[in-house]
C-alpha cells in the first residue's frame, strides 16, 4: 500500500515537473519572453528591466530553477491589469468557479443518472432511443451555442432570467445548464453502461430468482453498485468543469477562473494566462493522484497489483 | 494516471448507437459544407469582409424589414451574413482538417516509436503524453495562442500540439499488440531495420485506427477552433470564421438580433454533429478493436 502510494506520488511529481517544464519552455523558445511579461506599449527600459528581473540572459536551466523557486513560494507574478499578485486573483475567483461547477454537476447528475438508468432498464426500446439522441446532442452541441440560445430564449424573449452577471440563484441557472449539458451526456452514457454491466451480473440474477420485485432489484441492488464508477467520473469532472468553463463564463460574464483567463487574453495580461494553465494542470494532476489513492484504499486488487 | 481522466476528454464516442440508417444525412451535410467551402467565391452573393454601415443589422429576408438583397441579414458592420457563413465553412474545414492531420501525424508517429521501441523512449513519450493530457485542452490552446499570437497557421499548429496525445495513446496500444505478431517477427528475422519495420510493416496496420480517430477528432477540433475564435485568440478578424461571427453576434443578442448567433452556431453544430456521427460509424465499420475506445 505504502509502496503503491509512493509510486503514484512519484508519478504525480514527475507530471508536475513535466507540466512546469512544458509551460516554461513554450514561453522561452517561441519568441522573446520579455515581450510577454511587460505591459503592452512598454518602453525599451521596461523590457530591459524585465530581462534583468527574470534573468532572461542566464542559461535556461538557471532560469528554470528560479521559475520553480518562485512557483514554490506561490509567486506567479503580478497581474498587469489588476496590479495584484496573480495567485491572490486566482484564489479570489476560485469560489465562483467552484459554485458554478457544483451547480453544473448537480444539473448533469440530475439529468444524467435517471436517464441513464431508464435507458439501461429499457435497453433497445423507446426510452433508450431517446437517451441515444440526447447523448448525441449533448456531446455535439458546443457550450457557447447552448449558452447563447438560452440567453436568447430565457432572457431576451421570455425575460425570465438575467443574461449575465452573478449574485443570485437565478444568475446561476443558465450558465450551470450550459456547462453541465455536455457532462450530463457523459454521465448518462456511463450510468447506462455501468447499469447494464451490473444488471447482467450473478447477484442480480439471484435477487430476481428469490422473487424480489424488479423495482427493488434495480433501486437497491443494481443502482448502488452501478453508481460507483459514475461518482468517480463525476469527481474528476468537477475539476475539469472548473477548468473548461472559460467559454460559458465568458458568455454569461460569470466572474470565475474562466472569465479571469478571458480577461487575461483580452488585456494581454500574460502572467494571468500562464497562472491559469499551470494551476489548472496542477489541479488535475492532484485529483488524479487523490483518486488513485482512494481506489487503492477501497480496492485491494489495485494495491496488490503494484 | 490519466487512464480515467481521458474518459471524459477523449473524442465523442457513441458506442451504443447504430447509425447505418442515419448515415446518409451526415455525409450529405458534410459534403454540402465542403461544396460551400470550395466554391465559396462563386456561391457567396457579397464580399464577406466588406459591408456597408448604412445596411447594418438587417434581418433575414423573411422577417419584417428584411430584403432579398441580404437573404440571411447583415451584421453590426453591415456585412452579409450568408456570405460570411459560406466563407466560414472554408475556414472551419481547412483549419479542422489540417489540424486533425497535423495532430494525427505527430501522434501516430510518436505512438509507433513509443510502442515499438519500448524501454526508456516509451517511458519518456508516455509520460509527456500523460502530462499533456492532464492539461485542459482549451486552456492549453489559449495559453499557446497567447504566446505565438493568433492566425490561421498558428491555430493549426496549436491544435496539432494540443491534440496529438489522443492518437499517441491509442496507436501505441495497437503497436504493442502488433509487434508480437508473426509478420513483424519475420521482418526482424529477415533483417529489416527498425525504421523499415515501423514505416513499412507497422504504419500501414495502424492507419485505419488513425483515420477513425481523426474523424472522431474532427468535431472536437472544429469546436475548439470556434471557441478560440470566439474568445478572440483564434482566426483574426475580419476573416469570416463562425466562432468570430458568434462573438460579434453577442452584440446584437440582447436586442433580439437572433440571426447573428443562431445561424453561425447552427452551422458549427451541424458540422460537428455530422463529423461525430460519421466518425462513430467508421469506428464500428472499420475497426472492431476501437469499439471499446
Amino acid at each position: 500500500m505504502t509502496h503503491y502510494i509512493a509510486r503514484r506520488l512519484a508519478y504525480s511529481l514527475l507530471s508536475l515537473f513535466l507540466l512546469s517544464l512544458t509551460i516554461f519552455l513554450f514561453v522561452r523558445v517561441t519568441g522573446d519572453p520579455a515581450v510577454l511579461f511587460v505591459e503592452p506599449g512598454a518602453s525599451q527600459a521596461d523590457l530591459d528591466a524585465v530581462r534583468e528581473q527574470f534573468g532572461l540572459d542566464q542559461p535556461l536551466w538557471v532560469q528554470y530553477v528560479s521559475f520553480i523557486a518562485s512557483l514554490a513560494r506561490g509567486d506567479l507574478g503580478q497581474s498587469f491589469y489588476y496590479r495584484t499578485p496573480v495567485f491572490e486573483l486566482y484564489l479570489s475567483r476560485l469560489p465562483n468557479s467552484l459554485l458554478l461547477a457544483l451547480a453544473a454537476m448537480a444539473f448533469s447528475l440530475l439529468i444524467g443518472i435517471p436517464s441513464g438508468i431508464l435507458a439501461a432498464v429499457r435497453v433497445g426500446r423507446f426510452w433508450d432511443g431517446v437517451g441515444k439522441v440526447f447523448s448525441l446532442l449533448g456531446l455535439s452541441l458546443p457550450s457557447f451555442w447552448v449558452g447563447l440560445v438560452l440567453i436568447l430564449f430565457f432572457s431576451v424573449y421570455l425575460e425570465w432570467l438575467p443574461s449575465s452577471g452573478s449574485g443570485t440563484a437565478l444568475h446561476l441557472l443558465m450558465p450551470a445548464f450550459a456547462l453541465g449539458w455536455y457532462f450530463a451526456a457523459a454521465h448518462m452514457r456511463l450510468t447506462r453502461s455501468s447499469m447494464l454491466e451490473v444488471l447482467g451480473s450473478e447477484y442480480i440474477k439471484l435477487a430476481r430468482l428469490k422473487g424480489l420485485p424488479e423495482s427493488l432489484v434495480i433501486a437497491k441492488h443494481a443502482f448502488k453498485n452501478a453508481l460507483i464508477p459514475v461518482l468517480t467520473l463525476a469527481g474528476i469532472n468537477l475539476v475539469i468543469m472548473i477548468n473548461v468553463a472559460v467559454v460559458v463564463e465568458t458568455v454569461f460574464a460569470w466572474p470565475g477562473i474562466g472569465r479571469l483567463l478571458y480577461e487575461g487574453i483580452t488585456f494581454r495580461d500574460f502572467p494571468v494566462v500562464q497562472a491559469v494553465v499551470l494551476l489548472g494542470g496542477g489541479m488535475i494532476v492532484a485529483v488524479n493522484l487523490l483518486i488513485d489513492i482512494l481506489y487503492a484504499v477501497i480496492d485491494p486488487r489495485i494495491r496488490l497489483e503494484a | 494516471m490519466s487512464m480515467r481522466s481521458d474518459a471524459v476528454s477523449l473524442p465523442s464516442r457513441f458506442d451504443f448507437i447504430r447509425l447505418e440508417g442515419f448515415l446518409v444525412l451526415p455525409v450529405l451535410i458534410l459534403a454540402g459544407f465542403a461544396f460551400m467551402a470550395i466554391f465559396a467565391g462563386v456561391l457567396a452573393p457579397h464580399d464577406p469582409e466588406v459591408g456597408t454601415l448604412a445596411a447594418r443589422f438587417r434581418p433575414p429576408a423573411w422577417e419584417v424589414g428584411g430584403s432579398t438583397e441580404h437573404l440571411l441579414g447583415t451584421d453590426h458592420l453591415g456585412r452579409d451574413v450568408l456570405s460570411r457563413l459560406i466563407f466560414g465553412a472554408r475556414v472551419s474545414m481547412v483549419v479542422g482538417f489540417t489540424a486533425v492531420i497535423v495532430a494525427g501525424a505527430i501522434g501516430t508517429g510518436l505512438g509507433i516509436v513509443s510502442g515499438y521501441l519500448g524501454g526508456w523512449v516509451d517511458q519518456v513519450i508516455m509520460r509527456i503524453t500523460d502530462t499533456w493530457l492532464a492539461l485542459p485542452a482549451l486552456t492549453f490552446a489559449i495559453f499557446l495562442a497567447a504566446i505565438v499570437g493568433p492566425n490561421e497557421v498558428n491555430i493549426v499548429i496549436i491544435l496539432g500540439a494540443v491534440y496529438w496525445t489522443r492518437y499517441a495513446r491509442v496507436i501505441r496500444g495497437e503497436v504493442l499488440s502488433l509487434k508480437e505478431r508473426e509478420f513483424v517477427r519475420l521482418a526482424i528475422v529477415a533483417g529489416c531495420s527498425k525504421r523499415t519495420i515501423m514505416a513499412r510493416h507497422i504504419l500501414p496496420n495502424v492507419l485505419n485506427s488513425a483515420i477513425v480517430l481523426g474523424t472522431l477528432m474532427l468535431g472536437v477540433v472544429i469546436v475548439t477552433e470556434a471557441s478560440l475564435s470566439f474568445l478572440g485568440v483564434g482566426v483574426p478578424p475580419p476573416k469570416p470564421a463562425w466562432g468570430l461571427m458568434l462573438a460579434d453576434g453577442k452584440r446584437g443578442l440582447m436586442v433580439g438580433y437572433w440571426w447573428l448567433t443562431v445561424l453561425p452556431g447552427s452551422c458549427i453544430m451541424l458540422m460537428v454533429l455530422s463529423a461525430n456521427l460519421l466518425g462513430d460509424w467508421l469506428r464500428v465499420k472499420l475497426d472492431p478493436q476501437l469499439r471499446q475506445l
